[in-house]
């Protein structure tokens, strides 16, 4: 290491010298940087998830263009929007086809408590208007009282939606009607529900009764093949009224993370874990580094009468940051991915540790570590080769 | 230019504090020295010695007076040319000052290093001679800890000598010695200086070894009050 560090630098590697020649406090500033680095990544990790969630919800649908009211921020939150304005999309000549959808929230009651199901609403017939997986799912729900269920819905034992038919339905009641599942697909949990529930629009309308046909929650478009959904997007926002939401899909989802991640508690907390962790770091790696340079200050004194220039010791104090840094990281992303598979496994939330995220993570631990290790560096005034005699 | 010794002080005085704790500790001191020689600056305790010395080795800077050193004036000069002079001097320290957590080799490379990346091995095998020549041959991979004081100052002087400098300061190097090993680094000082024609200057209270030296300039009170050249 020292050799390889010597010809890395082109010169002896002080830094590394030192903090390997005093191990109680090279393992403290390890440890120390591990730790900070655990906070940021699990932060990032669940801010990622919250991410993904949200992604899940639009990914059931298959759409180009989303009408929302001005304030939908999200695919649940905000008014309705008058179903009207699908007729008047629908006279674009390069709107195809549009649908009305309908968001709600099902509590089903068991034995072993409450679960959230985030419902949707839709037309049977449109099946051009959902995922692949589920356009053969969707007739079969125009009977009455039928449902579709999330089969990774959060606590939900994988038995019993495992041979769901019409035939053997899973039966539970909610708001006063018995809903009967017949059908099950791969949704994904969220953080503020368990799973996902598709039902047809007329179920939908009959179980949530104050909810009426010509006030759906989003209006999802598809427009004529050949055309630029941005560009449509932008002449029905035009046309329908500036104080509606008239996106493509992906613009939606983008708002929607962007809304989540910022405005929203949870994602304000993962963003202030991310703050916190990165103050943690860059706390005790300043301890560590200026309580070095303190305890140096006489070696350093008489590489100054030697005649190193002051530069000579900001890169030593760098070389240490930098070194605290690459060695922290390990042991916190081990750490770290350790948490990812455990968190996933209590929640079922999409944890994932991705390349981008542990690259970002390690290169903002050297960028604070350098920091730190600047910070560190005023104290280095102190050291006057005078006071050595 | 050969015949200006590396060193001549004229009319020097210095100040220490501000204000009414303002208080003089140098009085109108002047100086030569010639080169290749062991000059010895003796005196009683507080008598300057010390200043002087961080004075000419450009660690402190001159406020009235001359000092002309290699050639160059002090008084007045800017930080980048005192960083660039002081790769021509070398320093040994009262305390030895090696870096606790590099070898003794380690420690003398650094005294080499200052002068840029130069040719590695060139180094090495530069270190480990003068480390051969002060005794300290087989102890080329010890930690300063694992040393005795005596090996420690000649590891002290290995580092102030491997970077060949035109001169040598050195304060009370063997104050922290016994008799033997005090002499034996004055003598390797010496013997360096005269095979590579170093001029040192060397404060001490040590009267066990003013023998070596080629001339003695007493302190007092911050005057000089003899001078004594051997021949
Ligand atoms: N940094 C300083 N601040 C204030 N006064 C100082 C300082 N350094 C030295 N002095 C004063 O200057 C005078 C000369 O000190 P100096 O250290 O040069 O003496 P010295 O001859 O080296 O003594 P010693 O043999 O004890 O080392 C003393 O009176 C001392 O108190
Ligand atoms: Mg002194």
């Amino acid at each position: 290491m020292t050799r390889l560090l010597q010809r890395l630098l082109g010169r002896l590697p002080v830094g590394w010298l030192q903090l390997t020649h005093s191990r109680g406090r090279l393992a403290a500033a390890i440890a120390g940087v591990a730790f900070a680095n655990v906070l940021v990544l699990v932060q990032l990790g669940l801010a990622g998830a919250l991410n993904g969630t949200i992604v899940r919800g639009y990914a059931l649908f298959d759409a180009d263009i989303m009408i929302s009211a001005g304030d939908g921020n999200t695919m649940t939150d905000g008014s309705n929007v008058p179903r009207a304005l699908l007729w008047r999309a629908l006279a674009d000549p390069e709107v195809a086809d549009g649908v009305a959808l309908y968001v709600g929230t099902v509590t089903w009651s068991r034995e072993s408590g409450d679960t959230a199901l985030q419902t949707f609403g839709i037309d049977p017939v449109a099946t051009a208007f959902v995922r692949p997986v589920l356009a053969p799912i969707l007739p079969t729900l125009a009977v009455a009282d039928r449902a579709a269920i999330d089969r990774t819905t959060r606590r939900l034992e994988p038995e019993v939606v495992q041979d769901l038919s019409e035939a053997a339905p899973l039966r539970f009641e909610t708001e006063g009607r018995a809903l009967s599942v017949t059908s099950a697909f791969t949704g994904g949990v969220g953080f503020t529900a368990d799973g996902y529930l598709l039902l047809s629009d007329q179920t939908f309308l009959a179980l949530f009764a104050r909810r009426s046909s010509g006030a759906p929650n989003h209006i999802l478009l598809r427009t004529v093949p050949g055309a630029d959904p941005a560009v449509v997007a932008a002449r029905l926002k035009a046309r329908l009224g500036p104080d509606l939401r008239v996106r493509t899909m992906a613009a939606a989802i983008a708002a929607d993370q962007r809304y989540q991640g910022t405005q929203r508690p949870t994602g304000i907390i993962f963003n202030f874990g991310v703050i916190i962790g990165v103050l943690v770091g860059l706390v005790i790696v300043y301890q560590v580094l200026s309580t070095d340079v303190a305890d140096h200050l006489r070696e350093y004194a008489t590489f100054k009468a030697l005649g190193y220039p002051s530069g000579y010791f900001i890169g030593v104090i760098l070389e240490e940051a930098l070194i605290l840094a690459s060695l922290g990281f390990v042991p916190g992303f081990l750490i770290a991915s350790g948490l990812y598979l455990a968190l996933h496994a209590a929640t079922a939330l999409p944890l994932e540790m991705t390349l981008a995220t542990a690259v970002a993570v390690l290169l903002g631990t050297m960028v604070a570590c350098a920091l730190a290790g600047i910070l560190a560096t005023r104290r280095l005034a102190a050291a006057d080769p005078a006071e050595l005699f | 230019m050969q015949a200006d010794p590396p060193i001549r002080v004229t009319g020097l005085n210095h100040w220490f504090g501000s204000g009414e704790a303002r208080k003089q500790a140098i009085f109108d001191v002047s100086l030569e020295v010639d080169r290749g020689s062991l000059t010895i600056l003796m005196g009683p305790s507080g008598s300057g010695k010390t200043t002087v010395l961080t004075l000419m080795g450009r660690l402190r800077d001159v406020q009235d007076g001359s000092v002309c050193l290699l050639g160059e004036e002090l008084n007045g000069a800017g930080a980048t040319a005192q960083v660039a002079l002081r790769r021509r001097l070398g320093f040994i320290f009262q305390a030895h000052n090696l870096h606790d957590s590099l070898t003794a080799r380690q420690n003398v490379l650094m005294g080499l290093e200052v002068h840029g990346r130069g040719d590695k091995d060139g180094y090495q095998r530069a270190a480990d001679h003068v480390l051969g020549l002060v005794g300290l041959g087989e102890r080329l991979d010890y930690l300063p800890g694992n040393l005795s004081g005596g090996q420690k100052q000649r590891v002290a002087v290995a580092r102030a000598l491997v970077g060949n400098p035109e001169i040598v300061f050195a304060d009370e190097p063997t104050a922290a010695l016994d008799k033997a090993s005090g002499r034996t680094v004055v003598e390797m000082l010496k013997a360096l200086g005269r095979e590579r024609g170093t001029t040192t200057v060397m404060v001490t209270h040590d009267s066990r070894i003013l023998d070596l030296a080629d001339a003695i300039i007493t302190l007092e009170e911050g005057q000089i009050t003899r001078r004594e050249e051997s021949s």
